[in-house]
């Protein structure tokens, strides 16, 4: 038993936050304390029985959990390789994964007497989430939003109004997410006293990147239980596949399987027009390099000189530059495999999914179901491939309608 | 002994209050900043310190976002910056020189090779915003093996108990953040920052600095009054930003250098 433990993939961070040598602590002194005050009171809530229980209510009777593991018959037909199931978390109340982890944050944030919440978002999916929770528990919502993005997201924009957010355009550097970023950590260190930072995905000081991962990790849980419902006791996925912008789906799907090894573990980066092309694109693992940013060390899109760099995607929720500093390490040690997939194979993708499963996909699980379409039709028909439907497209029909050609504007 | 250590030495054995100025490297291009560099000891000011310029400066107001973006449109680099340093040691060997930014650029260089060209070039001490006691280990340490001090930023948020974990490997001098905030956004307040500068220096022998939020030589006289010194950054990019010449930035540097002095 000691070995298996000293063995396991799943006992990161350590004290000190760490991944290997990813994660860490990056803050100016002004947010120490405060990230050291939510690590306690998320250190006491973690063995709280009280608190789960409160997170499994939230889940069941406010976002609508477990997501259904649906088998894509249609899919697999079309590959004519392995069997394929979607992890349907797309399903959730406000269309996305991003309210597994906000329920847990803001929870958090009421044990802690905080009044305000903040966050940032990119396509405007976690400042949606965050804005619903903040409605329902009747807090005030600050959501930093990159002028770019405000502009290119508009219908997301108009919803976390109508829930009584304010969203603030930020207009610094480029105007996307990893400014809205910046300016939500400016926002944090004036507002030390009232204010609570709910940040969306795996990313940032400790103890973020492994508190938002506990709380995605329901969607791997749920799959575990779920597919040996389906598929008979004891059956494990034999790939597991999610498109990772900073990384919360693809944690909470990975991570429960981290010490099956015959579960193998695929990571999907936004490949924009390409890898090869000067940068222009998000894939953080395969064209970045370590570096520190917004409070960890982990694989950065950045220049010769250490200057961070923007990246590119057609989908906003994949638009940051560097990745969770879990998957950094998981990278590095092999344990998961990381590739990309070009915005065009992502729109191919997300029109398959439309019309053999009757499924409106987000632009960021397209990426991943394009990289399912990619290796299932040389896989075994009893391969079993679990992939994360992490959000629906709703938000996306505008986009995708552009590249298409398709005016519906009007 | 660093310049540093021996600036304050010379300032107290004067009975004067330290001035420092900020000013970002290679704003808005490296030859005015450099022009402005050279200018500062003889306009008052003690200690020089420049930023290093950074895309995502978590830690700073909008004045020093735009005086990082105007510095590396206008091609600067890590590079660059030391060469700046370079060249002012040429002509001036006592006034010290302190790096300000943040780590990447740093990290990116490789911590050895940064040490060696940064003592190298004639500078002093670093003030790194984005690393904490608790990451010492990355810079801080072989940084004060390699003879550079580390300053470390104390704040409002720094409790009693926090105090001396912030304080243990700091050297040279404690620079304190006088407002929970972002660089220029604030007025401090003297009343507010004298008890707070007395309960760092009942901690340790290290002068105590205090910035953020001044902005006229009579803020850099109240405030100085209650600590060893003060610092002004924001106000100083602010006349740069404005397009004044070296000439002219330098008059108002002088004005806030004797403004402090004067306490």
């Amino acid at each position: 038993m000691a070995d298996d433990l000293i063995n396991s993939f799943m006992t990161g961070p350590d004290e000190n936050g760490r991944f290997g040598i990813f994660g860490g602590r990056f803050v100016s002194e002004t947010l120490m304390p405060l990230i050291l005050a939510l690590e306690k009171e998320y250190e006491k809530a973690k063995t709280d029985a009280s608190f789960w229980a409160q997170m499994d209510d939230l889940w069941t009777h406010y976002v609508g959990r477990p997501s259904p593991l649906y088998f894509a018959p249609r899919l697999t037909e079309e590959l004519g390789g392995a069997k394929i199931y979607l992890k349907r978390d797309e399903l959730n109340h406000t269309g996305a994964h991003k309210i597994n982890n906000v329920l847990g944050q803001i929870l958090l944030a009421r044990r802690m007497g905080k009044t305000r919440i903040i966050a940032e978002t990119g396509a405007g999916q976690h400042g949606v989430a965050t804005a619903t929770v903040c409605a329902k528990f009747g807090l005030k919502c600050v959501v930093y939003m990159g002028a770019t993005d405000v502009e290119r997201q508009a219908p997301n924009v108009f919803r976390m109004r109508l829930l009584g957010a304010e969203v603030v355009p930020v207009k610094s550097g480029r105007g996307t997410l990893k400014d809205a970023m910046n300016d939500a950590l400016r926002d944090w260190v004036t507002n030390v006293r009232d204010t609570f930072y709910c940040i969306g995905t795996v990313a940032g000081p400790h103890p973020y990147p492994a508190m938002v991962r506990d709380f995605q990790s329901v969607i791997g849980k749920e799959v575990r239980w779920q597919l040996a419902e389906q598929e008979g006791e004891g059956r494990l996925p034999d790939t597991v596949i999610a498109a990772i912008g900073g990384g919360s789906n693809a944690m909470g799907l990975f991570y429960p399987f981290l010490d099956d090894p015959s579960v193998r573990i695929i990571g999907v980066e936004a490949g924009g027009h390409g890898v090869d092309e000067k940068m222009e694109h998000c894939a953080s693992l395969t064209g970045g390099r370590p570096g520190v940013l917004h409070g960890n060390r982990t694989y950065l899109l950045q220049d010769d000189d250490g200057q961070i760099l923007e990246g590119h995607s057609i989908s906003a929720g994949l638009d940051y530059p560097g990745i969770g500093p879990e998957h950094s390490w998981l990278h590095d040690i092999g344990r998961a495999e990381y590739v990309s997939i070009t915005d065009k194979e992502a729109l191919e993708a997300f029109k398959v999914s439309c019309r053999l499963e009757g499924i409106i996909p987000a632009l960021e699980p397209s990426h991943a179901l394009a990289h399912v379409m990619k290796i299932a039709p040389e896989l075994p028909r009893e391969h079993i491939i679990v992939m994360n439907m992490c959000g629906r497209g709703d938000k996306d029909i505008f986009t995708v309608a552009k590249h298409l050609g398709v005016d519906i504007a009007t | 002994m660093t310049r540093i250590d021996a600036k304050f030495a010379q300032l107290k054995a004067e009975g004067k209050k330290a001035f420092v100025s900020y000013i970002m490297a290679g704003d808005p291009d490296l030859g005015t900043s450099l022009e402005v560099m050279k200018g500062l000891p003889a306009a008052g000011v003690d200690i020089i310190e420049l930023g290093i310029p950074f895309t995502d400066p978590m830690a700073d107001g909008p004045t020093i976002q735009l005086a990082g973006q105007r510095a590396l449109e206008g091609g600067q680099t890590l590079q660059k910056t030391l060469d700046m340093a370079t060249e002012f040691r040429k002509t001036d060997d006592t006034t010290p020189i302190v790096l300000m930014g943040y780590y990447n650029p740093i990290y990116n260089r490789g911590v050895d090779t940064f040490l060696a060209d940064a003592k190298a070039a004639g500078i002093d001490g670093l003030i790194v915003v984005d690393l904490p006691p608790e990451e010492d280990v990355e810079l801080c340490i072989p940084a004060r093996k390699a003879g550079l001090n580390f300053i470390r930023l104390a704040t409002p948020t720094t409790d009693d108990k926090r105090l001396p974990k912030v304080l243990q490997n700091t050297s040279g001098f404690v620079y304190y953040v006088s407002v929970t905030g972002i660089t220029g956004a604030q007025a401090a307040q003297q009343t507010e920052v004298a008890p707070e500068v007395a309960r760092i220096k009942a901690k340790t022998d290290l002068p105590v600095i205090v910035g953020f939020g001044i902005n006229t030589p009579e803020a850099a006289k109240t405030i100085a009054g209650v600590a060893d010194g003060c610092v002004v950054g924001s106000a100083i990019v602010k006349e740069i930003a404005a397009g004044k010449t070296p000439g002219e930035v330098l008059d108002f540097v002088a004005g806030l250098a004797g403004g402090a002095h004067s306490a």
